[in-house]
């Protein structure tokens, strides 16, 4: 239930019983919500339920994503994805019990349940400034302290953080929750949390990965959570310019719909864009699956407005570039919330693709298939999105496979298989596959299509399909879910990203994962663990590329530790085979330790002085970053 | 006192090690032609692309990295860069090897054949070949066995062909090109060809670094080179040369493979087939030009008994764990790695504290037989001047004795306990009789004998004084060249013995500093880790406490009453070293003008002029190898200069007033230095 203060002024009750109305409708309208989404590129549906106040609702409290969306094994032993939201709900996946059985030792007796509900008496009760509270009421603004809501804001998707959860422990939280409506709520809930000395930590769709949302421990004031869920609007716009202007509280999916509704999208898909808000992109300079036509954020971006405790920051116009001393649009993405709350973005956005086209090719190897998608940067005819899985993961992806309805299907599956391994001769424990996702007009699609499956035969691809190539991508977005699923059983993990340039990718692929196989076996894993990679993104000058890791840890006392040391070893290797310490997932408090030696001690000065000139008091305190 | 620790000392009493088979035995039961037709399937990296020995150039040619210097170089010289590739093509086809199984196998039949006859056995530690076999299969493997004798790399090849590893590469010098038909046998059996020196030329420093880089990366196959560059003619291991480590080493550091094992191979021979011919080579007899007719010659050799080889795998040392916190690898993330850089001075010294570790790993796993004991008390009794020799019962009672301090050191002693010490001794002793001389029950080395050890094309008749004192030099050089097989086991407590000696009191301090000024000044002489000097004080001074030699306490270092037979027996073991070291000093503070090349002529003529009249005890100062050393380590001290360029190039430039106070601090208290110095 909402929180609501007996002593609260009639007028804000009444506000409130409003929007638990306006709630209810929309719980009431979820099913027939179902039959009016359609099937979207991504493979999920579009539903919106993200500016409810109480996410936890519809949404796991100690897991990814949907409550009522998730990997299970059924009564049978055959493994199951729930729910009607993805292309995958309601399928039987028969594969993956024995790649899951197989890859990590694991098997169905030896469950780890989660504990089932968040047991309210653990959660520390909340440090209030009465002060701050008070003339906080006085605003109207919503607020909470309720304990579900506050737990729900405390953490984002790190391992750590989700294992803790589902073992029911709490750390700290903050003490209260905030929901703005608008930028001028947000100028004043800042001025008050300077005022009265308020800690404040900006959440947006709770998707980090970098222990950004983690309050500091040693945080003694009163901690807020300031939820821009509710700043959810597009507010105008403009056609001539191709420019949106955008509350930064909305989430991916909602912003694609609406501008969809227009005929316009942004094209910035970042593969949490189901529930990871517009400023939590900005904060962390996020990048997205099609960014080679659309650009990542900093490319999209044309205007931001940022409340900090200096005050608001914005620029004077919308010019498409500026030559006025550094940009300090710099300043603002990927501050990851330690100068202020972005509230407004203008974003370029871009008429809907006439038409849009998966493809595959598979390679006799992952060198063959770096080789290729370096050539095709080099030729900058890099589809929307191309990505190269390694071995290990094309197997997981094959291990994903739904149950296939006829056995026509089947049979052309095996004389596919039949034909790559038997007759091209390639080896099916070194294969590898790049999905690839093109747009545009459809001449231009068709064109486009041929130039890059012609270069990819010089380094002996062949075409794999368009199948392949979507359960490629709806993988992006059930792979978070899985790692639920492993979880009940044993198994832990995670993915980490990192940028470098093209000479070293082949290097630091086998290095890492390398690494990651050998402290496994050092800090006593008892299986082998599942250590695989793709290259995501292709630039110029080099790639990002994704690595996952998992084990089962049956046999350890603290699995998590011994995750975090594998996690600490393998950024280790990647830095010192010139990797970076991150492509887009940010910094946050679980990378901090390497920001020195990545930016130098100059760089670290440069953003101490920034810091110190914005927020000299550290209202924006989640210590993130520095 | 801290330093940065490569060599952690720890009671060599508790090294645990192989047993070991011998391989002959079953050669000498089986059909030798079977052998080398078996069928042959060695276990590969794991990554492996196979390739053929042609594509191996071709990616040589086509690399990044040699193509880089091909454009600088064809920029430089004003050449087309086709010409430059053209040369880059020429100097790999004289370096390739081109490894073929076929003679790979004719190899193994005819050693069969001459091992059989040469040596009673060969003895292999098999746990150490499955150690290699894991090694191999797991990451690139570098395999670097000691260098005693031509045998080395045969006798590699010819083991591994054996136990079904795979066959390596080798590095070897461009001499055995001389041999025609050899030398391309042995490109057949794996070896490539480096030039001596190459100093300047960039493209063949290319050529060459991206060669041996490539086969490693891929796991084309071990590489073998020798980390002493040469052979070492005094059987002390020689200062570690650091090029190729530093070659194989570069792609673990920049990233390009998980990681690389180094194999460190003992290989010990109970009579080394070049014994005289080192000892000639030593006093200034020059080195003969590898000829085929030359080997042939050698067939001789074939009628005499070598005794037993002993070949001890290491364990493989991953370079991985040798950089953890050691290494900054990310210093090369800024510049395109194919872009040859001069290595920081972070990696040169890291490249050199790792090829100390591995030569030390390779002298600890040496095996020493009970002659190289009995090579220590013949030297010293000679020395000593015992003219009469000495009995075989005190020979045999100091021997002993020997053997359990050299056991209480660490040493990898292969004494038969099971034989009574008597028989130990004289079969030792008849092996070697070569060097020996036995009359009415007392032994002495075969100084006086003519016509068996001599130099051949010596003419008869008149022999005169220096040629006499040259003939006897051979047996003592050829001797001690045994003795110093187990130097490495005594050099800790012998320096520190010594500094005890030289030191003013016996405060600990004071003997700290004697010792450090000691080593310091031998550490082109010995294995010696750089900038492990407290280390190494540690470590002796836990060897003589604990065998009941010394009691050290907070401040002060004290003989025990029975240690001071140790003690003596280790101040002699440094003392024709001293004496070497010593009257180098002297030589140079009487020259003007002397370039490089004259030294060893003229600082051996002195020396010669010097023995014969008496003046100085120890013949075996005669070895260039310590006159060389002790100049190194003279112009790494900054006593001598060496100027290079101009019209002086090569000359030294001595600074007396250091020279004379060395040689005074050598001398120091040595009892044996007193007439040397009243006579000069």
């Amino acid at each position: 239930g909402f929180y609501a203060n007996s002593s609260m002024p009639s007028q804000v009750t009444h506000e409130l019983l409003l929007i638990c109305t306006c709630l209810c409708s929309c719980l009431s309208l979820r099913s027939t919500a179902h039959q009016l989404c359609r099937v979207q590129s991504q493979g999920f549906l579009t539903c919106t339920y993200i500016h409810f106040f109480h996410r936890q609702e519809i949404m796991k409290w100690n897991g990814w994503g949907y409550s009522d969306s998730k990997f299970l094994y059924n009564k049978k032993g055959q493994a199951e994805f729930t729910g009607k939201r993805y292309r995958l709900s309601g399928m039987i996946i028969p594969g993956l019990r024995e790649w899951m059985e197989s890859t990590f030792g694991a098997n169905l007796q030896h469950k780890t349940p989660a504990a089932p509900i968040l047991n309210s008496s653990v959660v520390q009760p909340p440090t209030l400034n009465e002060a701050f509270l008070k003339e906080l009421k006085s605003t109207g603004i919503p607020f909470s302290h309720d304990a579900e809501d506050r737990v729900f804001r405390s953490h984002g998707h790190c391992l750590h953080e989700i294992f803790a959860l589902r073992e029911g422990k709490i750390g700290r939280v903050p003490d209260l929750v905030v929901w703005p409506n608008c930028h001028n709520d947000v100028v004043k809930i800042v001025e008050l949390a300077c005022k009265h000395n308020v800690c404040l930590i900006p959440y947006g769709g709770g998707t980090s990965v970098s222990s950004a949302l983690e309050c500091p421990p040693e945080e003694t004031r009163s901690i807020v959570s300031l939820d821009t869920s509710q700043m959810n609007r597009i507010l105008w716009i403009d056609e001539k310019n191709l420019t949106a202007h955008v509350e930064a509280g909305i989430v991916g999916q909602d912003l694609e719909r609406l501008l969809n509704e227009s005929g316009y999208c942004t094209g910035h898909e970042p593969d949490s864009m189901e529930f990871s808000s517009l400023g939590g992109w900005v904060a962390t300079r996020a990048s997205g699956m099609k960014k080679n036509i659309y650009g990542n954020i900093e490319d999209l971006v044309v205007h931001i407005k940022m409340v900090t405790p200096r005050g608001v920051i914005e620029k004077s116009c919308q010019g498409p570039r500026m030559s006025t001393g550094p940009d300090v649009h710099h300043f603002i993405m990927g501050s990851e919330g330690t100068l202020g709350v972005v509230t407004e973005v203008t974003m370029k956005i871009r008429p809907m693709p006439e038409y849009q086209k998966y493809g595959s090719v598979v390679f006799p190897n992952f060198e063959m298939g770096v080789a290729c998608l370096r050539e095709v940067a080099r030729q900058r005819c890099a589809p929307a999105s191309i990505r190269l899985m390694d071995n290990e993961q094309f197997k997981f992806g094959h291990a994903l496979k739904p149950q296939v309805s006829s056995i026509f299907t089947s049979f052309l599956d095996g004389l596919k298989k039949f034909y790559i391994t038997k007759f091209k001769g390639f080896d099916p424990n070194r294969l590898c596959v790049a999905t690839l996702l093109f747009e545009g007009d459809r001449e231009k699609v068709l064109q486009h299509e041929k130039q890059v499956y012609d270069i990819a035969a010089k380094f002996g691809g062949l075409a794999a399909g368009e199948d392949n190539g979507q359960r490629g991508y709806m993988l992006t977005f059930v792979i978070a879910y899985l790692r639920d699923l492993g979880m009940d059983y044993y198994v832990i993990g995670e993915s980490f990203e990192t940028s470098m340039p093209w000479d070293r990718v082949l290097d630091i692929c086998r290095n890492v994962k390398a690494r990651i196989v050998r402290e496994c076996k050092d800090k006593g894993v008892q299986f082998p663990p599942l250590s695989t990679c793709r290259v995501t993104q292709t630039y110029d000058a080099g790639a990002c590329v994704y690595f996952y890791f998992a084990f089962n840890y049956r046999g350890l006392s603290d699995p998590v530790h011994v995750y975090e040391q594998v996690e600490h070893a393998a950024r280790e290797e990647i830095l010192a085979n010139g990797g970076s310490l991150s492509h887009h997932h940010g910094v946050g408090k679980l990378r901090k330790e390497w920001m020195r030696e990545t930016i130098s001690s100059v760089g670290m000065g440069m953003l101490k002085s920034v810091k110190d000139y914005v927020d000299p008091n550290n209202i924006f305190g989640n210590r993130n970053l520095l | 006192m801290a330093s940065k620790a490569v060599y952690s000392h720890r009671d060599p009493m508790l090294k645990k090690r192989d047993d070991f088979e011998d391989m002959l035995e079953e050669r000498r039961n089986s059909s030798d032609l079977r052998y080398a037709l078996k069928c042959y399937t060695p276990v590969l990296y794991k990554g492996l692309t196979p390739c053929k020995v042609s594509e191996l150039k071709q990616m040589v040619l086509q690399s990044d990295q040699l193509g880089y210097v091909i454009t600088q170089v064809s920029k430089e010289k004003g050449m087309t860069s086709d010409e430059v590739t053209g040369e880059a093509a020429a100097i790999l086809e004289e370096m390739a090897q081109r490894l073929q199984l076929s003679t790979v196998r004719f190899f193994a039949f005819t050693l069969s054949k001459v091992f059989k006859t040469l040596f009673r056995s060969i003895c292999i530690n098999e746990e150490g070949l499955q150690r290699l076999q894991q090694a191999i299969h797991n990451h690139p493997v570098v395999l670097l066995p000691s260098h005693r004798s031509y045998m080395d790399f045969l006798l590699m090849s010819y083991i591994l062909y054996t136990y079904d590893l795979a066959l390596p590469v080798i590095a070897a010098g461009m001499d055995f090109m001389g041999m025609k038909v050899v030398g391309e046998m042995l490109r057949m059996s794996g070896a490539f060809f480096i030039r001596r020196s190459f100093g300047g030329d960039k493209l063949y420093w290319a050529v060459f670094s991206e060669y041996v880089k490539i086969m490693l990366k891929n796991g084309y196959a071990p590489v073998e080179f020798f980390l002493e560059g040469t052979r070492s003619r005094t059987a002390k291991s020689l200062t570690p040369k650091l090029g190729l480590l530093n070659i194989v080493m570069d792609p673990f550091l920049k990233g390009e493979v998980f990681d690389i094992s180094l194999v460190p191979v003992s290989i010990s021979y109970e009579r080394t087939l070049e014994e005289a011919l080192y000892a000639r080579e030593l006093l200034g007899v020059p080195k003969p030009k590898e000829s085929t007719s030359g080997l042939f010659k050698a067939r001789k050799i074939l009628s005499e008994d070598y005794g037993s080889i002993h070949v001890y795998f290491g364990q493989p040392v991953s370079v991985r764990s040798l950089a953890e916190s050691r290494v900054n690898r990310s210093q090369f993330n800024l510049i395109p790695r194919h872009i040859p850089t001069r290595p920081s001075e972070e990696i040169l010294s890291f490249v050199n504290d790792s090829a100390y570790r591995l030569v030390r790993a390779q002298e600890e796993n040496m095996v020493l037989k009970p002659w190289v004991l009995l090579a220590f008390v013949l030297l010293q009794k000679q020395a000593a001047e015992e003219k009469q020799g000495t009995a075989l019962d005190e020979l045999t009672e100091q021997a002993v004795w020997l053997r359990d301090l050299s056991r209480q050191y660490g040493a990898f002693l292969h004494w038969p306990d099971h034989i009574p010490p008597s028989e130990v001794v004289s079969s030792s002793l008849s092996l070697h009789r070569g060097l020996v001389r036995i009359s009415e029950g007392r032994v002495q080395l075969a100084l006086e004998q003519v016509g068996g050890q001599q130099v051949p094309g010596e003419t008869r008749g008149a022999i005169t004084p220096e040629e006499e004192l040259l003939n006897k030099a051979v047996v003592i050089l050829s001797c001690a060249s045994y003795r110093n097989q187990a130097l490495n086991v005594f050099i800790r407590p012998a320096l520190l013995a010594s500094a005890i000696h030289t030191a003013a009191s016996n405060r600990k301090q004071e003997i700290y500093n004697s010792f450090s000024f000691l080593r310091n000044m031998f550490s082109n002489e010995f294995i010696l880790c750089p900038g492990a000097t407290v280390q190494d004080f540690e470590e002796a001074c836990y060897l003589l406490v604990k065998t009941g030699t010394l009691q050290i306490n907070q401040q002060e270092v004290l003989i025990t009453e029975r240690g001071h037979r140790t003690l003596a027996f280790l101040t002699s073991v440094l003392d024709p070293f001293l004496q070497g070291y010593q009257v180098v000093c002297r030589f140079l503070c009487e020259q003007d003008g002397l370039t490089e090349k004259q030294f060893i002529p003229a600082v051996r003529k002195f020396i010669i002029k010097h023995l014969l009249t008496g003046r100085l005890g120890y013949i075996e100062v005669l070895s260039s190898d310590l006159q060389k050393n002790a100049l190194a380590a003279l112009i790494r001290l900054g006593t001598v200069q060496k100027i290079k360029g101009g019209e002086e190039q090569g000359t030294l430039k001595l600074n007396k007033v250091m020279l004379n106070s060395l040689e005074d601090t050598l001398g120091g208290k040595l009892p044996t230095q007193k007439s040397v110095v009243a006579h000069l």
